[in-house]
């Protein structure tokens, strides 16, 4: 079952599109995307992805396109990052009110200015309220799981709903790593072909993207809502069969070593990953820390989040995007708001860290522990933190 | 659609707001919007049909007998009564 692969994560993405068997791509390229849909071209051209590859001029052309494709009932990818998630913008929520099961790829990337190509979340963060299930992979591996998974999940006419799979740019996008892929008769049985529910198509002929009169707005605002947050149940459904197949189990709020933890580290991403070194370290020398990776961001898994921290005194939140001016990073308010209804609830506390491709180690992390217990001690002095800002 | 917009529950709403059944834009009565309406006077009008020809919403409706009169689609506009090659049609606030 399924064979060993070593090979840059973005390249796995892209055999994981193909394996998915999209129909329709279009994108336009941008560091640090640029492999995944590099590799998807040159399939094409290749003859070994049956597909169509649009190259268009811009994001806004590609989130534009993609919808049109999918209108027309084929199965549609694409890939981007900051800026270009950026130019996309006002199309990302068309889409998803469309209902279009469109796949995309985020490779997480800081947003000018100042101009850089490093990781952060800022870009997928801007971009929260587009209405798409999102999602976030740690490593390699759950990069190319999640991508064969989102089809499946998007797809379903339960959901019917377009996704996001965000992987961290460069950390993971530009790494090596050892991968198990299935065979291609398993994505095949797992991910049947796509039979969209209306298509463009002048036997049946139907109106897309009508306009709506403040009579309907809120009906059909609110028909979305309950479509994304109803979109749970199917996520974890698919996250279950996938895990019968691969050996590979997913959870909306993953766990690592909390048991007994008084203090929770919680985070997205790859930099999980450096937590986990930190929490082992630190558990090494009995401090009985743990740590949350947040996998599922929309739908928010509230109730997976509100017993997960059971028992936690503390929960330290380690955002990867600003909201300034606000509450703290979006993550930590959003985890503070899942929180606050509990009669009995830990102190949550902001540490932004690894802005712009900052560079993380372990030690950052035991010292944001550090950090939040004297913090909760002497009580919050300010909103959050910017971990390791200078001055 | 078969009821009026507002009494929609969000469960009734496609997936999507995709429209499944064609022309349905008829039930929406735009002649609502109006503030003043078309007048012919039929004893200067020829029967020409420049007010059906420039009419831009399709609220111009031929009558038996050749006459034209607005439908419940004329948003008030008056293009019909700028264009009249015979001067027949006048504009009157809606409340006269």
């Amino acid at each position: 079952m399924g064979h060993r692969v070593g090979m840059e994560v973005s390249i796995a993405v892209s055999h994981a599109v193909q394996m998915a068997r999209a129909e329709a791509i279009a994108a336009y390229p941008i560091t640090p995307q640029t492999h995944i849909v590099e590799h998807l071209a040159s399939m094409v051209a290749n003859g070994e992805l049956e597909a169509e590859f649009l190259n268009v001029e811009s994001e806004h052309s590609a989130m534009s396109a993609c919808i049109g494709m999918s209108a027309a009932g084929a199965r549609t990818y694409t890939a981007t990052s900051s800026q270009g998630l950026a130019l996309m913008y006002e199309i990302l929520f068309i889409a998803s009110a469309m209902r279009f099961p469109i796949v995309m790829t985020v490779a997480n990337r800081a947003l000018s200015g100042p101009l850089n190509i490093w990781n952060d979340h800022g870009d997928i963060m801007a971009a929260r309220d587009i209405g798409w299930i999102q999602i976030f992979a740690e490593n390699g591996q759950e990069s190319y799981d999640h991508t064969i998974m989102a089809f499946k999940i998007a797809e379903n006419h339960k959901v019917l709903l377009p996704t996001i799979i965000n992987l961290d740019g460069f950390i993971l996008t530009h790494v090596v790593e050892a991968q198990e892929f299935l065979e291609q008769e398993q994505v095949d049985k797992f991910l049947p072909s796509y039979h969209p529910r209306f298509t463009l198509d002048p036997k049946r002929p139907v109106t897309m993207g009508a306009f709506a009169m403040p009579e309907m707005y809120t009906e059909v605002k609110f028909a979305h809502e309950m479509a994304l947050r109803n979109s749970y149940d199917q996520i974890l459904k698919v996250w279950k069969e996938y895990g019968d197949l691969s050996g590979r189990y997913y959870h909306p709020v993953e766990r690592y070593k909390t048991e007994g933890a008084k203090v929770l580290l919680l985070i997205m991403g790859s930099l999980a990953e450096v937590a986990e070194i930190a929490v082992d370290e630190l558990r090494e020398a009995g401090d009985e820390v743990g740590l949350l990776k947040l996998r599922l961001w929309r739908p928010f898994p509230f109730q997976d989040l509100r017993e997960a921290v059971n028992g936690a005194d503390l929960v330290i939140v380690c955002d990867r995007a600003l909201s300034l001016g606000g509450a703290a990073g979006p993550v930590m308010a959003e985890v503070r708001s899942a929180l606050y209804p509990l009669a009995e609830k830990p102190a949550v506390l902001g540490y932004t860290v690894g802005l712009g491709g900052r560079d993380i180690q372990p030690s950052t992390f035991k010292d944001v522990v550090r950090l939040a217990r004297a913090e909760l001690a002497q009580g919050p002095q300010q909103e959050f933190h910017i971990f390791g800002v200078r001055g | 659609m078969s009821k009026p917009m507002d009494q929609y529950a969000w469960q009734e709403i496609e997936i999507g707001g995709v429209l499944t059944e064609p022309g349905n834009a008829r039930e929406y009565n735009t002649g609502d919007w109006r503030s003043q309406h078309p007048v012919w006077t039929k004893s200067r009008c020829i029967r020409c049909g420049v007010c059906w020809t420039v009419c831009p919403e399709a609220g111009i409706s031929e009558e038996p007998g050749g006459y034209f009169d607005m439908n419940t689609y004329c948003k008030g506009c008056g293009i019909c009564a700028k264009e009249c090659v015979t001067g027949c049609i006048a504009m009157v606030p809606e409340e006269e």
